[in-house]
């Protein structure tokens, strides 16, 4: 590392201190913190994979959790005089979209149904799994000690295991079910929000509003409710979200080994496997819903990058600075 | 003795920032020059704009800063447009200016120990060989006083002190041998007794070097020993620039008399500190005339619809006046003697620090 | 304890003190754990951060407390308002022995004794309005049944402490950092404490705000009888404020004085160059000042060198500096200072 470098760096820090300063120092004049999220939806306008992504999202989980209204067939509603009906773009019918699968099936119904327990166990997964962990790291991280060195074990012996045998056999003993999947997916993802928790809370209790908090008599409970765990929203969010895109991936995996949901119960991950035995006469049955699970992740990847920079105030000055310097140098050229 | 020709000269340098709660006009119309081998002490209290001013020496300034307007020029060569200004930077910092900044920390690389910091500097703006470079680190460590420099080669940033760390810092700003030293608050994260070995280590080697620096502080005592000149910021404008003993002595503008009374002195008991009330005003939008008018106690209605201008300022002669002539002897002269102040009201300001 | 010279409690600005004690700190050591030495681990390395501190403050008066980093003037700070367990010695608390008090007795205890921090930036949260945030010590103490409900009362301690009414209702993050320092202040008055722990309080604010602050706190003090210890890293403001000043080295105390006899007559050579290390605004006076730069830094805590602290630095130093700690002793009426050859 040169001297330059480190140079550049720590203008670039003096840069956003003194900018920071500049607006603190500005005693008479003060602003409101409202105006700190106003604009939020306008930066995700700026954000063009993100605005997509939300629209995607939005259009999906509509689609899902509607189905019952919105789709043309039931889940599992055909016979074998409907099976094999080549989709719209393959000569097929406006009755089938997406055609239907060698049972007779509806494939357009079945996205929708399977997207809906999909979402559901994501949902569940991270609601569960997120509410252990983040109160086993708040324990961890406030009450610090031997509490938090015991839990702290617990989370690196757990973490150590190979999640996806403990899932193998966890489901052979239960048996493949909806709940034992959201069982089985929470057993194996709690432990990096306890991590983060905890984290976050380490940092927080060294914060000196935390001990002035302590000074004036806040109980242990109050100024751990009140003045620390605020503090987590903003990465436990993004988190949250990173997770629930990690556990439609792991839901899928399930099923497809056919440890998921099981007949006559769809999701996206059962019919990918479904799709695998006719894979050869019918790729489309493999391809669709896997094109679906990638879809959704990858928005949901977007969507937490654009929640980042939301969360992140140097970066959206950044943002907005380099929008105004632009619009300012057009207006330059012409002059 | 000091060469008037300057160096560097700053003109009606301004610097934005854009923020989403309105743009923050930080540097306004800020002109100032340094002559070779001066010391120009820039001081200002936070939000006054000087450390941005600071950083546009150099091209450092980032988003969402932006120069908006103004020069700087180094030897007559621009640093902030034409079309090889990037070129012009490269080739000027480290080698030509070198800057220190506040935190020694932050500055230096903790994976890397202090003597590979600087030997990388060496290697890499002198052409100079490793084992060329290793003995002149060590050479410059001995210079900056630190202690049994070769064993403090191989330490890492984390082992040393604050004090020890600007000193390293120093050191790899001069190594490239700089015309000027650009310190920006180089002593406010350091202890007192160690902010005076740092600043006599500035005085020595200002004296030896024949170093121009620019020191940049919010505490006038610190630049009382060390500047040539000092001039004061207030709201990104430069309120006043004079010759250390004149402005101390004297101050013509009220900002910077009110800011010399209420710095604290050791030489003089007070049965309550003086505090500038009020403060300074929303850079998002600066006042129409100047600046300081809201906490003047000179304000007329003048001030406050006009900006006053920095003018060469040129008091009349009087009995006190005459009287200072002595000390100034004492004090190695600069260069220039002109003072520029911008404030309607200096004559009366000036009237009264002396009665 | 000797009486305040007349000449310092005349002063407008120094109230003059009772001769109650309220807090008395005898023999404090704060030595802290900071990991293992040797193969095995076998050897605990411990930082002596204060080693055997003892002074006492009077009620009324304002006792500043002087040190460099690493001095150990934060610790003691602590360690009165028991937020760190002494390793050794008494802390008394209006003639009470509260060293170990702890649990709920020790939080209705800091109603009477609060903390005004040095970072007016990171001590007040910044999810929380100012009415919130000043109304927070009488909700959890009781003595409010609702933020709402306290909110006359803190409107009004707003405006005591120099900030506009309306202040009550915005974020901290809307003020400068010397309204920021206001708004702590409000809040560690809230609960009428008797004795103010100000640790730096003036330190992180810009020269012409520091003035306002330390003002406020005078007239505060003027009103409502406080007793300070205002916690201070050089020489510069704490005269103004002072009744008496203790100037801390290496978790040792070297000096402790009237604040006028400090400045005029110090005893010890540390405090001597503390006291040229700060820069005067006077170029000529500046320079021909006789400055005594201190060489070196202040020696490592883990291993403190036997005999004075301050012999790796001192112009003053002879053997028997190195072989045995000088005791701090009353060199003058109500002057102590812990130096062989003073």
């Amino acid at each position: 590392m040169s001297g330059t470098a480190t140079d550049e760096y720590s203008a670039h820090q003096h840069d956003v201190d003194e900018a920071l300063l500049a607006e603190q120092g500005m005693e008479g004049r003060p602003y409101e913190l409202r105006a700190s999220t106003t604009g939020l939806f306008s930066e995700l306008r700026a954000d063009k994979a993100g605005l997509l992504s939300a629209v995607f999202l939005f259009i999906v989980v509509f689609a899902a959790f509607a189905a019952p209204l919105l789709a043309p067939y039931g889940p599992v509603e055909g016979n074998p005089s409907t099976s094999s009906i080549p989709p719209i773009w393959a000569d097929g019918s406006w009755d089938h979209v997406l055609g239907t699968d060698t049972q007779g099936y509806d494939v357009l119904s079945r996205l929708m149904y399977g997207a809906r327990t999909t979402l559901l166990i994501g949902l569940a997964v991270v609601a569960i799994a997120g509410l252990f962990g983040v109160v086993l790291g708040l324990i961890a991280g406030y009450r610090g000690g031997r509490t938090d060195r015991w839990l702290m074990r617990w989370v690196d012996v757990q973490v150590a295991f190979p999640g996806l045998l403990i899932a193998l056999i966890m489901i052979a003993v239960l048996g493949p079910s909806m709940t034992s999947v959201i069982f089985v997916l929470s057993f194996n993802g709690w432990m990096v929000y306890a991590r983060m928790t905890r984290g976050v809370v380490l940092a927080a209790k060294e914060r000196p509003y935390v001990e002035a908090a302590e000074m004036v008599g806040c109980r242990p409970r109050r100024v751990m409710f009140v003045h620390i765990l605020p503090n987590l929203t903003s990465s436990l969010v993004t988190l949250a979200v990173l997770e629930f895109a990690r556990i439609i991936l792991a839901e899928a995996t399930l099923s497809f080994l056919g440890l998921g949901l099981q007949f006559p119960e769809v999701s996206l991950g059962v019919m990918a496997n479904g799709g695998r035995d006719a894979f050869f006469s019918l790729p489309r049955l493999a391809i669709i819903p896997g094109v679906v699970i990638t879809l959704i992740v990858l928005a949901v990847n977007f969507l937490a990058s654009w929640l980042r920079v939301v969360f992140d105030p140097q970066e959206r000055e950044k943002r907005f600075a380099a929008g105004a310097t632009t619009a300012a140098t057009t207006v330059e050229g012409v002059m | 003795m000091i060469d008037p020709t300057p160096v560097l000269e700053v003109e009606h340098l301004q610097i934005d920032f854009l923020t989403r709660r309105g743009t923050v006009h930080a540097v306004r119309d800020v002109s100032f020059t340094i002559g070779r081998g001066e010391t120009l002490g820039l001081v200002g209290e936070s939000g006054s704009g000087k450390s941005v001013t600071a950083q546009a020496l150099l091209g450092m300034i980032e988003l969402p800063g932006r120069i908006v307007g103004g020069d700087v020029r180094w030897k007559g060569e621009s640093l902030v447009r034409g079309p090889h200004v990037r070129r012009t930077i490269e080739r000027v910092r480290g080698q030509e200016i070198a800057m220190v900044f506040q935190d020694p920390m932050t500055s230096l690389d903790p994976v890397f120990t202090v003597g590979s910091q600087v030997v990388e500097v060496l290697r890499r703006h002198r052409r100079l060989s490793r084992k060329a470079a290793k003995a002149r680190a060590v050479e410059l460590l001995d210079i900056v006083g630190i202690a049994n420099p070769t064993e403090r080669i191989s330490q890492y940033p984390f082992e040393m002190s604050g004090g020890m760390r600007q000193r390293v810092l120093i050191a790899m700003a001069l190594a490239c041998e700089p015309e000027l030293l650009v310190a920006d608050e180089p002593t406010t994260a350091l202890d007192v007794t160690i902010q005076a070995q740092i600043l006599e280590l500035v005085a020595e080697l200002q004296q030896e070097l024949r170093l121009a620096v620019l020191l940049i502080t919010h505490d006038l005592g610190v630049v009382a020993g060390v500047c040539d000149r000092v001039a004061v910021m207030y709201a990104g404008k430069i309120v006043e620039d004079a010759p250390a003993a004149d402005l101390y002595a004297t101050p013509a503008h009220p900002y910077s008399a009110a800011l010399l009374r209420s710095t604290p002195r050791l030489d003089i008991v007070l049965d309550r500190l003086v505090a500038i009330e009020g403060a300074p005003p929303d850079l998002r939008r600066p006042p129409a005339g100047c600046a300081f008018a809201t906490r003047c106690p000179f304000a007329i209605d003048h001030c406050r619809e006009e900006q006053p201008r920095l003018e060469v300022f040129e008091p009349v002669p009087n009995a006190v006046g005459a009287g200072d002539a002595e000390t100034l002897e004492e004090l190695e002269q600069p260069a220039r003697t002109e003072r520029t102040v911008a404030c309607f009201r200096a004559a009366e300001v000036r009237e009264e620090v002396l009665s | 304890m000797t009486a305040v010279p007349e000449s310092t409690a005349l002063r407008v600005g120094r109230p003059v003190p009772s001769e109650e004690l309220l807090v008395e700190v005898d023999g404090l050591s704060i030595h802290f754990p900071v990991g293992r030495a040797g193969f095995w681990g076998q050897r605990v390395k411990v930082v002596h951060a204060v080693d055997d501190v003892s002074f006492a403050i009077r009620r009324g008066e304002t006792l500043g407390l002087v040190g460099e980093s690493g001095s150990g003037k934060t610790t003691v700070g602590r360690a009165i308002l028991r937020r760190i367990d002494p390793t050794a010695g008494t802390i008394r608390f209006q003639g009470e022995d509260i060293t170990a008090t702890k649990g709920e007795e020790l939080r209705l205890l800091r109603q009477h004794m609060q903390l005004v921090f040095q970072d007016p930036y990171a001590s007040l949260n910044p999810r929380m309005t100012v009415l919130q945030l000043v109304a927070e010590p009488l909700v959890v103490h009781g003595r409010a049944k609702s933020v709402e409900a306290a909110k006359s009362d803190v409107v009004s301690l707003l405006e005591r402490c120099g900030l506009p009414a309306d202040a009550a209702d915005r974020h901290p993050h809307a003020f400068s950092g010397g309204q920021r320092q206001r708004i702590g202040i409000a809040r560690a008055l809230a609960l009428r404490p008797h004795f103010i722990v100000a640790d730096e309080p003036v330190s992180a604010l810009d020269v012409s705000v520091r003035a306002q602050v330390v003002n406020l706190m005078q007239d505060l003090q003027h009103e409502l009888g406080l007793t300070y210890l205002f916690i201070a890293h050089d020489l510069s403001v704490v005269r103004h404020i002072s009744h008496r000043i203790a100037i801390l080295y290496a978790g040792k105390l070297a000096e402790l004085a009237d604040s006028d006899a400090v400045y005029e007559s110090p005893l010890h050579p540390y405090t001597e160059a503390l006291l040229s290390s700060v820069p005067i605004p006077d170029p000529p006076l500046q320079r021909a000042r006789r400055r005594i730069v201190l060489q070196g830094e202040i020696p490592n805590p883990i291993e403190p060198p036997t005999g004075c602290r301050f012999q790796t630095r001192c112009p003053l130093v002879q053997d028997v500096c190195r072989r045995q700690a000088p005791p701090l002793e009353e060199k003058a009426p109500g002057h102590w200072a812990a130096c062989f050859f003073r």
